[in-house]
């Protein structure tokens, strides 16, 4: 029987690491993510777990730490946000090629400057090529579910490579509310025991990690670590399936709400997916065919499942917490469009929107106003201005609508 | 190969190695295996060791930047493993005795 | 579409304004209902506004954004009234609740037009008397709860002992000043 509980995305992702039981925990605290090692590291002072809890004095030791902890053969984790992260970035390469199984909560917050502590996908997007897979979470639930799913993703024999589990900062790790959480037992038989067949403190087929890697192999460890990206994709989905059976969740590369009859939809990621549903719901009553495809897993890109998705679509939104600053349009979008480009021609008519910069707040209105600029373009078969910001204070002028 | 006690087998990457069977992340899984990385032959001086002058201190030994200084199981030092000097004369620098000439490698 | 009630807290830093909508996630949570609480996250310090919201409702609830349009407000601090637009969207078949010794009537005119119901809690006379501190925040739960209505009074108050004597195991004697608090706080909640 699952457990009926509420807790904030924080407080849900302390409570997956804490029945994970992982060997380290390195982590330096930054907001909105300090309460993950702030309250794991209760559990450690606790005796819940039986955990090296390592309080490093920065996020480039931390990743450091759990480098130097995952090559010995331990399980090492840790949590940071925006500037930590960034901070962690070299390391988060290294994480990646020498095919370390780390596992991180990221909560995503605006990447400074100018400096604000609250949430967008900037720090995260930047680390899309760092060679972390990644998984976005609607709410604390899924925060809960992709953790308790992470390791049994990264430490696949046919994947070995770190993994990140995303949620909105304060939207979801600070909100409370309900949850189902499983038993203790239930959690160590599914995530199981790391048993590397190579690291360091095996002392009868003793290695050496991360050597000098000249032009004559480094190619060919970078194209085995991008199979392993491949890889993971099936994993990824082995995995839900397993997880589906014990907990009655399913979960894919994206859900698709409502897209059965849709004539359009939007395309996004992490809480905003929230308000997106209900925005959702209010149009159908309103006989508006919209439907919603909120991807879960960002890396690896799952390309041609997402182009399938959206084909039958007149128009697609895809919207981006991020900015590129690229004169092209946001990350997710510059990869669905590519996606849908590879597919062949003429796919749905596609826009992006720049939204929720530095935790601007989307409300249910904002979400109805992208969807009705859709129907509209599925109406008019014209596309005015691909590359959109949503909710910025403009001139009153603007505000009437894309087309002007 | 000089100087392996042929305990092991040590294995190097085969130069035309394909993607799918090298090491997953550059991992050295044979270890030692510099050993059959040869450096003799980046030598432009060498050095040349004189029996009669050498005391046996040993000083040279741990200087050595690669192996090419062999101690054998009495510790006392033997002649140069030439395969891996690249000639870069820090034991004769250390040595206190005179014991240790760098010439040219031509000579 | 499920009935989601929405409830906006202001407060001051410190005065536990957030503390309050969590623990009236938690009452609700308690009596099986599905919920939010969330705090607005700005410069805050000691003493500076700052605002927490609740959703509560039968239903699980998706929406992620801030609330706009509330049912309910609850004022921890009258001294807020005069600097913070605490009506704003504020629905008129809703109410607004107040910690406050005025009445609901001297409130009224502080609220810049707002026309639906009004409620005054005096919770530092009510916390003084019954836990001899000031911690407004039991009382101004049992006066939401008391006028929204979201939940069934009696399973309420049954269910706030039972979370009492779990989260106070330690310092036993408080109890029954917390349930005090409560119990009297939704007999003296006043409306107009």
């Amino acid at each position: 029987m699952a457990i009926r509980d509420r807790l904030s995305g924080n407080e849900a992702t302390a409570v997956a690491m804490k029945q994970i039981n992982p060997d380290v925990v390195a982590a330096f605290p930054i907001t909105p993510s300090t309460e993950i090692p702030q309250y794991f590291s209760t559990f450690v002072a606790d005796g819940a777990v039986d955990t090296e809890f390592v309080a490093v004095e920065s996020e480039h030791s931390a990743m450091s730490a759990c480098v130097g902890a995952q090559a010995a053969g331990g399980r090492a984790m840790t949590a940071t946000s925006a500037n930590g992260l960034a901070l962690m970035w070299e390391v988060l390469y290294i994480a990646a090629s020498l095919r370390l199984p780390i596992v991180m909560a990221c909560v995503n917050r605006t990447l400074s400057g100018p400096l604000n502590i609250h949430n967008d996908h900037s720090d995260s997007m930047g680390a899309r090529d760092s060679g972390w897979i990644q998984l976005y979470s609607e709410n604390n639930q899924e925060a809960y579910d992709n953790m308790l799913m992470a390791h049994r993703i990264a430490e696949h024999p046919d994947v070995m490579l770190p993994i990140m589990v995303c949620q909105d900062g304060f939207i979801t790790s600070h909100a409370v509310e309900n949850i189902e959480l499983m038993e203790d037992e239930k959690v160590k038989a599914f995530v199981g025991e790391y048993k590397p067949d190579l690291h360091l403190l095996r002392k009868e087929a003793p290695i050496s990690v991360g050597p000098l890697d000249l032009p004559a192999f480094c190619f060919e460890h970078k194209r085995q670590q991008a199979e392993a990206m491949r890889k993971a994709k099936s994993v990824i989905l082995e995995v839900a399936r397993e997880f589906a059976r014990i907990s009655g969740r399913h979960y894919g590369f994206f859900e698709e709400y409502r897209t059965d009859d849709a004539e359009v939809a939007a395309v996004l990621l992490n809480s905003t997916a929230g308000t997106a549903k209900f925005a959702v719901d209010r149009l159908r009553e309103q006989g508006k065919k919209v439907g919603l495809v909120k991807l879960r897993v960002f890396r690896p890109f799952p390309a041609d499942e997402i182009a399938a998705a959206l084909w039958k679509f007149k128009a697609v939104a895809v919207m981006d917490k991020a900015d590129s600053f690229n004169a092209a349009g946001g990350p997710l979008f510059t990869e669905v469009a590519s996606a849908l480009f590879v597919k062949g021609a003429p796919g749905p008519k596609i826009v992006n929107f720049i939204y929720g910069i530095g935790q601007r707040d989307v409300k249910a209105e904002d979400m109805e106003f992208v969807y009705n600029e859709l129907l509209n373009i599925a109406n008019t078969g014209r596309v005015g201005s691909v590359y959109n910001y949503l909710g910025v204070k403009e001139e009153e002028a603007v505000l009437n609508g894309l087309q002007s | 190969m000089s100087g392996n006690s042929g305990k092991k087998t040590l294995k190097a990457v085969p130069p035309d190695v394909p993607w799918r069977r090298i090491t997953r992340g550059g991992i050295i899984d044979s270890p030692g295996n510099a050993e059959l990385f040869k450096t003799g032959d980046w030598r432009s001086m060498k050095p040349v060791w004189l029996p009669e002058k050498c005391t046996q201190c040993l000083l040279c030994y741990p200087v050595c930047p690669d192996t090419a200084i062999p101690v054998n199981e009495e510790g006392k030092r033997m002649d140069y493993d030439y395969d891996h000097c690249k000639g870069c004369g820090i034991c004769a620098k250390v040595c206190p005795f005179d014991a240790i000439d760098f010439v040219e490698e031509s000579k | 579409m499920s009935h989601v009630v929405e409830i906006r807290w202001h407060g001051r830093g410190g005065q536990g304004a957030k503390t309050a909508s969590l623990l009236l996630a938690d009452a609700a949570f308690n009596t099986g209902k599905y919920i939010q609480g969330f705090p607005e996250y700005g410069p805050e310090r000691m003493g500076a506004p700052i605002t927490a919201y609740n959703r509560i409702s039968d239903e699980r609830i998706t929406i992620h954004s801030n609330i706009y349009k509330p049912d309910y407000v609850a004022v921890v601090d009258d001294t807020l009234l005069t600097s913070v637009d605490v009506t704003a969207g504020l629905k008129e078949e809703g109410a607004i609740i107040v910690n406050t010794t005025m009445s609901p009537e001297e409130v009224k005119p502080l609220l810049k037009g707002y026309r639906g119901k009004v409620f005054t809690i005096d919770a530092r006379k009510i916390s003084m008397e019954t836990l001899g501190k000031y911690f407004p925040n039991t009382p101004m739960l049992g006066a939401v709860v008391k006028v929204s209505g979201v939940m069934d009074e009696k399973e309420f108050l049954n269910d706030m002992v039972e979370s009492f004597k779990h989260k106070f195991s330690k310092k036993p004697e408080v109890i029954e000043g917390n349930v005090k608090a409560l119990e009297r706080a939704m007999q003296e909640v006043k409306g107009a």
